[in-house]
């Protein structure tokens, strides 16, 4: 056992820090988004952001260097990761969708043209992905997806409705799920594809989410037609492919140094006020809580981090990190806006309002932790037949 | 970044359960509960010979020379199997404070006789006030004529009643800061002055009430410097507050484990209830307190281990353990339904074993204290 980042990582993690000190624009810090609070400006910003870091090496440092990455391996991931989020760096929730989770699944089951050419765009930060999962009838039950794609002549024709997908009115291509074959059992009739966002036939519509902001989108298909190489691995065996990617999204290894973040500027409040300290134990006690919390679900991100850099696949321990951190999060802005009281329900425009509002912007975004990428229910149930192997429910 | 065990911690976990399992089944765990001393000699003597009592000494004191986290996955392995006994106080209260803080001759006196299986020992620190502050400590320790003369109540002692020696903290100054008078002496429980009373708890451990009514000790006797005891007393508690952990960790896995099988096999309305979603989701809970028990608490004992400043990750692991463990034995029994509430299922052992570790050496809210100070709250 050995819980220490080598010499080496640790002058890594200092060369990020003090790049990214130096390099995010004042005014990505003045617009400050949070997650799912993205606008026309700030998605320009962090997009040139994720230019720079790219030519650092940085944007996919785990990627083979002929699919555009620079083969750092995933301890310097989970660096980079954790310096991205906790300097609340302009790489968003979208970093992680197209390099992480897209990418992840591409270099696993992607054809050698598909790895070159969406792996490198990637890689670059030339192109950015939305994922075509969801649907209005299927939800938690993902697999029950009705958006048909057909084989006709050398291309694939689609038609179906997508929902909830974030940023596809900026995206270049869509990884999504349709049905190919639609008389096997519902887990066996699903493939994977990478279709372009100019395609004709695709309209893309806004849904405000909770913060009131565009970040959500439905996207209509209708006849769009894409070459038969958007398909992505095997006919019909998608659901393994999108599982896969689904196990990516839910493993999260930054996130512990987003929250300490979050936390350390909650303490400093509570000194501030006079709350922390000598003025109140519960605060203190639930402070220190948040603390504990974190750590736990740090070595959490870190059991992940450190399996990949053995080969191994993390399924169900992607789940309960998720499952852990999305509840970590709420609690976090619970106490938040304990400790704010009045001051936390101020919106960011008012300037009486504490740190941008960030707690009470956490306090709705957190809602989104504990449902995207499978519920915390369907996290629950992957870690106990996945991870303890109980029976299938019925 | 390693989170694996070396191949030899790995050899010392699975040869621990498989012999534990062997010779420590819970039938003889609930006669030793309800007995007197707490602890088997056949027992004990078999767990000698495999080197356990010995596996933290140097080997000049036929220690084995490991590790204090191999100690830790040792106890993992125990607290799996719940192990009673005074192996927690001999090796870790008292010996590690030996081999801390004693003299050469105290080690050659105690040490070989703690690593071949002769010799128990346990620290008498908490007080009625049952606390584990340097303020707490009120026994004193009169200097008279070359010797000391120790008078109070050491209260919540485990193991005394079984012990040859006890470690006894003690303030011998009253001026200054509390920290600043404290030492530690070498007392033999069965000694004059010494009266020691088994109190009836929750977990059936053996904890007890030791009065020392002017207890006369030669200067020998005293363990690290004089007045200088309460730093010693706080590594000690540091490494065993991290080996509390590692028993809960171990009764935590146990009890998930066990939960996990019953329900697999526990059929009502004609299939078992562990298809039900109800049950799935306690059991995907208590993974989660079982795996993050275990990632907090082997990251504070390699910290202890390799000597790094721990006490803001042993407060954390202690804190975040000593709940985990509660609700995960909480969630089995809901699991386990009425047989679990009964003395002949083992669910109790657990249950019982988790309220009381969590409460030994600084419960959660007191270690959250701790790591509110260290964040300057």
């Amino acid at each position: 056992m050995d819980f220490r980042f080598s010499a080496e990582e640790e002058a890594f993690r200092r060369e990020v820090r003090e790049w990214l000190q130096r390099e995010i624009p004042p005014r990505w810090a003045e617009l400050d988004p949070g997650l799912w609070e993205e606008t026309d400006e700030s998605w320009a910003l962090l997009r040139q952001f994720q230019r720079k870091l790219a030519q650092k090496g940085w944007l996919a440092p785990a990627y083979p260097k002929q699919y555009g990455g620079s083969e750092m391996g995933h301890i310097r991931r989970l660096i980079l990761a954790e310096e991205l989020y906790y300097h609340r760096a302009p790489v968003g929730i979208e970093w992680e969708i197209s390099v992480n989770w897209v990418g992840g699944a591409v270099l696993l089951f992607g054809t050698e043209m598909q790895k070159k050419k969406y792996l490198t765009e990637v890689a670059r930060g030339e192109s950015s992905f939305c994922l075509g999962y969801s649907e209005p009838n299927s939800g938690s039950d993902l697999a029950s997806i009705q958006t048909r794609a057909v084989e006709d002549g050398d291309s694939w024709v689609i038609n179906g409705q997508k929902t909830w997908c974030s940023f596809a009115h900026y995206a270049n291509y869509c990884w999504l799920g349709a049905r190919t074959d639609p008389s096997a059992p519902k887990h066996r009739g699903i493939s994977m594809f990478i279709i372009d966002m100019k395609a004709p036939g695709i309209t893309v519509k806004p849904l405000m989410n909770i913060l009131n902001q565009h970040s959500f989108n439905e996207v209509f298909l209708d006849d769009v037609r894409v070459p038969k190489e958007a398909l992505v691995g095997e006919r019909n065996s998608g659901w393994y492919q999108l599982a896969m990617a689904l196990d990516y999204e839910r493993s999260l290894i930054g996130t512990a140094a987003g929250n300490q973040r979050l936390i350390e500027d909650l303490i400093q409040y509570a000194k501030r006020s006079g709350t922390g300290g000598g003025g109140d134990p519960l605060t203190n006690d639930a402070l220190a809580e948040l603390v504990v919390e974190n750590e736990v679900l740090r070595m959490m991100c870190y059991r992940i981090a450190w399996m990949y850099t053995k080969g191994l696949h993390p399924s169900y321990e992607s789940s309960m990190s998720l499952l852990f951190s999305s509840q970590l999060l709420r609690q976090i802005a619970e106490v938040g806006m304990r400790l704010l009281g009045h001051y936390g329900e101020l919106s960011q425009d008012s300037a009486l309002a504490v740190d941008k509002a960030r707690i009470m912007r956490t306090f709705l975004s957190c809602i989104s932790i504990g449902v995207g990428g499978g519920t915390n229910e369907i996290q629950r149930n992957i870690v106990a037949m996945r991870g303890l192997g109980l029976p299938r429910q019925q | 970044m390693d989170f694996g065990l070396t191949d030899e911690q790995e050899m010392l976990r699975s040869s621990a359960r498989t012999f534990l399992q062997k010779e420590c089944p819970k039938k003889l765990a609930r006669q030793l509960d309800e007995s007197d001393t707490g602890y088997s000699p056949e027992l004990w003597r078999k767990m000698s010979d495999l080197g356990w009592m010995g596996l933290p000494f140097p080997s000049k004191y036929d220690g084995g020379d490991g590790s204090f986290l191999d100690l830790v996955v040792l106890l993992d392995a125990m607290g799996y199997n719940v192990v009673p006994g005074p192996f927690f106080s001999t090796v870790v209260l008292g010996g590690l404070t030996v081999l801390a803080a004693g003299n050469e001759a105290q080690q050659m006196e105690i040490l070989p006789g703690v690593c071949a299986g002769n010799v128990r020992l346990t620290l008498a620190l908490t007080e009625p006030g049952a606390r584990y502050d340097a303020a707490s400590v009120m026994t004193t320790a009169m200097s008279r004529d070359g010797k000391y003369v120790i008078s109070g109540t050491k209260l919540f002692v485990p193991d005394a009643n079984v012990a040859d020696y006890l470690l006894c903290v003690a303030r011998t100054r009253r001026t200054g800061k509390p920290e600043n008078g404290i030492t530690i002496f070498l007392v033999d429980p069965k000694g004059p002055g010494v009266r020691c009373t088994l109190l009836k708890t929750l977990a059936r451990d053996k904890q007890c009430e030791v009065v020392l009514d002017n207890v006369t000790v030669p200067r020998e006797n005293v363990v690290g410097q004089l007045h200088q005891g309460w730093p010693v007393i706080q590594g000690v508690l540091e490494k065993a507050r991290v080996a509390k952990c590692a028993e809960m960790v171990g009764g935590a896995q146990a009890s998930l484990d066990m939960a996990v099988a019953y329900a697999k096999e526990r059929v009502q309305f004609n299939r078992p209830i562990g298809s039900f979603q109800a049950i799935q989701h306690y059991c995907a809970s208590m993974v989660s307190d079982v795996d993050g028990s275990r990632f907090i608490t082997y990251k504070a004992a390699w910290k202890v281990s390799e000597g790094l400043p721990a006490a803001m990750d042993v407060a954390i692991a202690k804190a975040w353990t000593g709940q985990a463990y509660g609700r995960v034995t909480l969630l089995a029994h809901q699991i386990f339904g009425a047989i679990g509430f009964t003395m002949d299922h083992d669910m109790h052992l657990y249950y019982r074993r988790a309220k009381a570790a969590d409460i030994m050496f600084g419960d959660s809210a007191a270690q959250r204290a701790v790591v509110a100070r260290q964040l300057g709250l």
